[in-house]
């Protein structure tokens, strides 16, 4: 692939402290402008391995580069690397006591440092383009999963990141709300934006993922085109899995 | 949807059949009631025949201005005067300015029906406290004139508020730190002004003094805590459990008295600040303690995923903890937290055990005066319905504020949310 | 990212990590700045305290509490005179405020119990005569509470013939007297008696954390799902067995563990006795301190004790939270 490396893991190894291990030399390589979407049964480490990304989870073997800064111990760096990943996770985690508006805007007004006006014209195209303009002055108390999580999208992307992360992000909706997100998800692989998905919708992977990855025991098992993942999988493991969701 | 006729309505039962229900609804009640009424008339007769016979409230009346404001000198006493003016003049413009105001899910209110009722209580009171205390005439007319210059203000700022440009309004909140300072000024001396030494000054302007003082001090230092004892860090979390346990277990007399004569040691040469500084100081580290623990409730009832989504999104510790976790932990803390500044105020009555002349111990040299020796009842009635108002009142703001900062009261007068 | 970060990010990766950008340091360095901070506050405090009571001749030291006191105490259940040394009078301090505290604590218990499961009787003037005790108790000084019970009621109290007198009490300015009672020359003589500032101090203790614990109380029951009233309604009990025997027992998880700190709070009130004249442990420490000018000796002691009382009011609540709580699975 032509396409520049976002995110090369390697090896990652991951122990907590009481002694379990979670990761179990994990390896993904994720270009440009691709779409990954992580599956595997419940407990295979698939949201400790994405949260090693932007660093909210700890790992204490390998290695993590994402867009060419490597994840260390040097502060800069995880920042540098925050400021550039987004993510979205599965209890949307909004800030109730913000409006929608606030919650889009507080972000780049903090950490970009740029003027409050600009990020706001900002904000409310990106609320649009979700969906949400016209909840802008709401509090999140007020609306709906599916628009809560949205709301999720967009904070996110008002960072303008370059790579997101999803983390089972329609697994706490309820099913009739699913489809407006996943929506605005394959809107967003449309534009060309790198990014990694958790998650169990098989038609949303077969429709917009570059590649499948199935996780498993802490292990990344096998990582292939959708076509070839969901029809004719090369590991034992994944075709185990198929068999269980299908 | 569709249209349906409304349940029809039970016409509510006629007064007596209400006042049978509520009283006499089983023979036992009826007992209760029966005997629970005439000893209420009973201690209602007397109360009334001794507070327009026996009673003599003179007491109160001839040393009204000690319990106001202790001893301080006569002729300083304009610049009290003075601060009395500003703290209504702020208070009328807030509380105008926060109607004014309104949050961004709301509409604005000019005058709901609290604030008439509140407006003309303030009224009846300031008309009728200085007539009471059979106060002279220039200084009823000054009363009166603050008050209405508080109502003046409430009623323009209300009016008019909505003029002020977004970016100015967050100002509003630093007029009260700005008037503490300048009370303090005004108070104490300096710039220019007479020192009046803490040693003069007591009464109600002690206590609030004292209790204000704490007060603003005792938040910060109890957050602080609050975050050391929820942190990973071992030290800090053991440093906060240690000093907030310490303290837990005091009753609030013996650090008093550990302040009074200890302090002098603890500083080089026997220096030591004045003792009204050091009472402020305990109660400070008093209430610091408890707020901790207030705190603490709120900061466990944050769901997790908080923190860790600001930290996505590339927010510092400092800045996540401000804009994110701080406001909700204190949201959830703000009765608990409120509860223990009312305590606080109610606790200054401990200074008169140090000797110290807050309303209590002035209380306490009124009545060791021969002419008014024995007029406990009277004395002491009067200060307790004027901490029970001033409580009360603050209990009463406490819930407001709950109301207007909590997100999930949906808006009054909004349209129905479009799905 | 801004392209600039990358290059300088590779340059990073090869240089060696300096120690405050280091993530995994950072938080020792915190701590270790504090620790230090604090170590050298508590230094400067102690160093100056040291050398301002050898300066006064004052330095720490217990032979003091051998020598006698020289004061007498009001009331004491311990044999007690002013030859007696200074821990003699300490402790008898000390059993006067357990004492008071004991009572106080059973008082308190029994009033705010009444008065919290009132709030949900059926009589509409009891549910607010409970209501109107919890506000207006709750917001006026405990100090101001206690001084109104000695000064206005207690040594109000007329003496000899015209004391109040009920069947096995009698009020008197000289004293509570329990049990069997007889006037003997125009003073008064009991099996129990108590003086009017204990009297007055209990009452102030009981009626303040009375209201408290009522509040509790109030909220214990209150946390009770309503289905439980529903189901002991259905199956016929009447309201007060349902509240005996149902919903108290499961409110008492939620007021047990609340009860602790009002507990706590009750036995450090007990301090304000001095207000009332009653000898307590912190009134009689006050006294000695006057004498003999130990001021850190006399302030460990009384943090130590009370210190001891929470400790053993804690333990005791914690007991009965095992007992309290529900066995689940």
């Amino acid at each position: 692939m032509t396409a520049p490396l976002m995110i090369e893991a390697r090896g990652v190894e991951k122990w907590y402290p009481n002694g379990f291990q979670a990761l179990r030399g994990a390896d993904l390589m994720v270009h440009q402008g691709e779409v990954v979407v992580i599956m595997g049964p419940s407990g295979s480490g698939k949201s400790t391995f994405i949260r090693t990304f932007n660093g909210l989870e700890d790992f204490q073997k390998g290695s993590i580069v994402v867009d060419g800064i490597t994840l260390s111990d040097d502060v800069r760096h995880v920042d540098a690397i925050r400021r550039e990943v987004g993510m979205v996770f599965q209890q949307f985690n909004l800030f109730p006591h913000l409006t929608v508006l606030e919650n889009v805007t507080l972000a780049p007004v903090l950490v970009r440092r740029r003027p409050k006006a600009e990020v706001q014209q900002q904000a409310l195209e990106l609320l649009e383009r979700v969906g949400i303009q016209h909840q802008a002055h709401k509090y999140p108390g007020q609306l709906s999963g599916g628009q809560q999580q949205r709301v999720a999208i967009a904070r996110s992307l008002c960072m303008e990141p370059r790579i997101m992360l999803f983390d089972e992000p329609t697994s706490a909706l309820d099913p009739e709300m699913v489809q407006e997100v996943l929506a605005v998800m394959q809107e967003l692989a449309r534009d060309g934006m790198t990014m990694v998905v958790v998650s169990h919708e098989v038609r949303f992977a077969r429709q917009v993922a570059s590649r499948v990855a199935l996780m498993a025991d802490g292990e990344v098992v096998e990582v292939a085109p959708p076509e070839q993942f969901f029809t004719a999988p090369s590991h034992e493991r994944s075709r185990q899995f198929l068999s269980q969701i299908a | 949807m569709s249209v349906s006729s409304p349940p029809p309505r039970t016409a509510s039962p006629p007064p007596l059949h209400r006042l049978r229900r509520e009283l006499f609804a089983t023979p036992l009640d009826g007992v209760i009631s029966i005997v629970l009424l005439a000893g209420l008339s009973a201690a209602a007769v007397a109360f009334l025949h001794w507070a327009t016979s026996q009673a003599r409230w003179a007491v109160i009346q001839a040393n009204s201005n000690l319990f106001a404001i202790g001893r301080y000198p006569l002729e300083q006493q304009w610049r009290l005067w003075l601060l009395v003016t500003l703290l209504a003049g702020a208070t009328g413009l807030s509380w105008g300015l926060l109607r004014a105001w309104p949050r961004a899910d709301r509409r604005a209110q000019p005058w709901p029906r609290n604030d008439s009722i509140a407006a003309a209580l303030l009224g009846a009171i300031s008309l009728y406290v200085p007539l009471a205390l059979h106060a002279q005439p220039g200084i009823q007319v000054r009363w009166w004139a603050i008050t209405a210059l508080l109502l003046l203000l409430r009623a323009a700022a209300g009016r008019w508020g909505a003029l002020v440009p977004q970016q100015l309004r967050p100002m509003l909140a630093l007029i009260w730190p700005a008037l503490y300072l300048i009370g303090m000024v005004l108070i104490s001396g300096g710039l220019g002004l007479m020192q009046v030494p803490a040693a003069e000054w007591g009464g109600l302007m002690l206590t609030l003094v004292e209790a204000s003082f704490a007060i603003l001090l005792c938040f910060p230092l109890g957050v602080l805590l609050a975050l050391g004892r929820r942190s990973a860090l071992p030290l800090l979390r053991w440093g906060s459990v240690l000093y907030i346990e310490f303290i837990r277990g005091a009753p609030l007399i013996t650090l008093l008295f550990l302040g009074q004569n200890i302090l002098g040691f603890l500083l080089p040469g026997g220096l030591a600040p004045d003792r009204v500084w050091r009472a402020a100081w305990v109660l400070t580290f008093f209430a610091a303690a408890y707020v901790a623990e207030a705190v603490r409730t709120g900061l466990a009832a944050l769901p997790p995923g908080q923190l860790e989504a600001a930290r996505s999104l590339g927010l510092s510790l400092p800045q996540a903890l401000l804009h994110v976790v701080l406001p909700q932990a204190l949201r959830v803390a703000l009765p608990a937290t409120v509860g223990q500044f009312i305590t606080l105020l109610q606790d200054t009555t401990l200074l008169s055990l140090i000797g110290l002349l807050d309303l209590l111990g002035i209380a306490r040299t009124v009545m060791a005066n021969p002419a008014f020796l024995g007029r406990n009842a009277e004395v002491y009635l009067v200060l307790a319905i004027l901490f029970w108002c001033c409580c009360a009142a603050l209990g009463l703001g406490s819930r407001a504020l709950e109301h207007r900062l909590n997100p999930s009261t949906l808006a009054t007068n909004t349209t129905a949310l479009k799905a | 990212m801004t392209p600039s970060l990358r290059p300088q990010a590779a340059a990073d990766a090869a240089a060696p990590l300096p120690w405050w950008r280091n993530r995994r340091l950072i938080p020792w360095l915190a701590q270790g700045l504090v620790g230090l901070l604090v170590l050298v506050v508590v230094a400067f405090l102690v160093g100056n305290l040291v050398r301002n009571l050898t300066a006064a001749g004052l330095l720490l030291s217990w032979g003091w509490l051998d020598n006698p006191s020289g004061f007498d105490i009001a009331e004491t259940l311990l044999p007690y005179n002013a030859g007696l040394p200074y821990w003699r009078a300490l402790l008898a301090g000390l059993v006067n405020t357990l004492r008071v505290v004991i009572a106080g604590l059973v008082g308190a218990t029994v009033l705010g119990t009444l008065a919290g499961t009132a709030a949900f009787s059926s009589n509409g003037l009891l549910r607010r005569l409970a209501r109107i005790y919890v506000e207006v108790v709750r917001n006026i000084p405990l100090l101001l509470q206690l001084v109104f019970w000695y000064f206005v009621v207690f040594l109000q109290l007329p003496n000899g013939d015209a004391a109040l007198q009920l069947p096995g009490l009698v009020l008197a300015k000289s004293g509570l007297y329990l049990g069997h009672t007889e006037l003997v020359n125009g003073v008064w003589q009991g099996s129990l008696r108590f003086t009017v500032e204990f009297g007055a101090l209990l009452t102030g203790l009981v009626v303040y954390t009375g209201a408290f614990i009522a509040e509790v109380v109030r909220g214990g029951v209150a946390a009770v799902p309503a289905g439980q009233w529903e189901a002991a309604r259905s199956l016929g009990l009447s309201k007060v067995q349902t509240l005996r025997r149902i919903v108290l027992p499961q409110a008492l998880r939620v007021i047990v563990p609340a009860l602790n700190s009002q507990y706590i709070s009750l036995a450090k009130n007990s301090s304000l006795a001095v207000a009332c004249g009653y000898t307590d442990l912190y009134s009689v420490a006050e006294t000695t301190l006057n004498q003999t000018g130990r001021a850190v000796e006399v302030v460990l002691i009384l943090l130590a004790a009370y210190l001891v009382i929470d400790l053993l009011i804690s333990a005791l609540m914690n007991g009965l939270n095992s007992c309290v709580q529900l066995k689940e699975r």
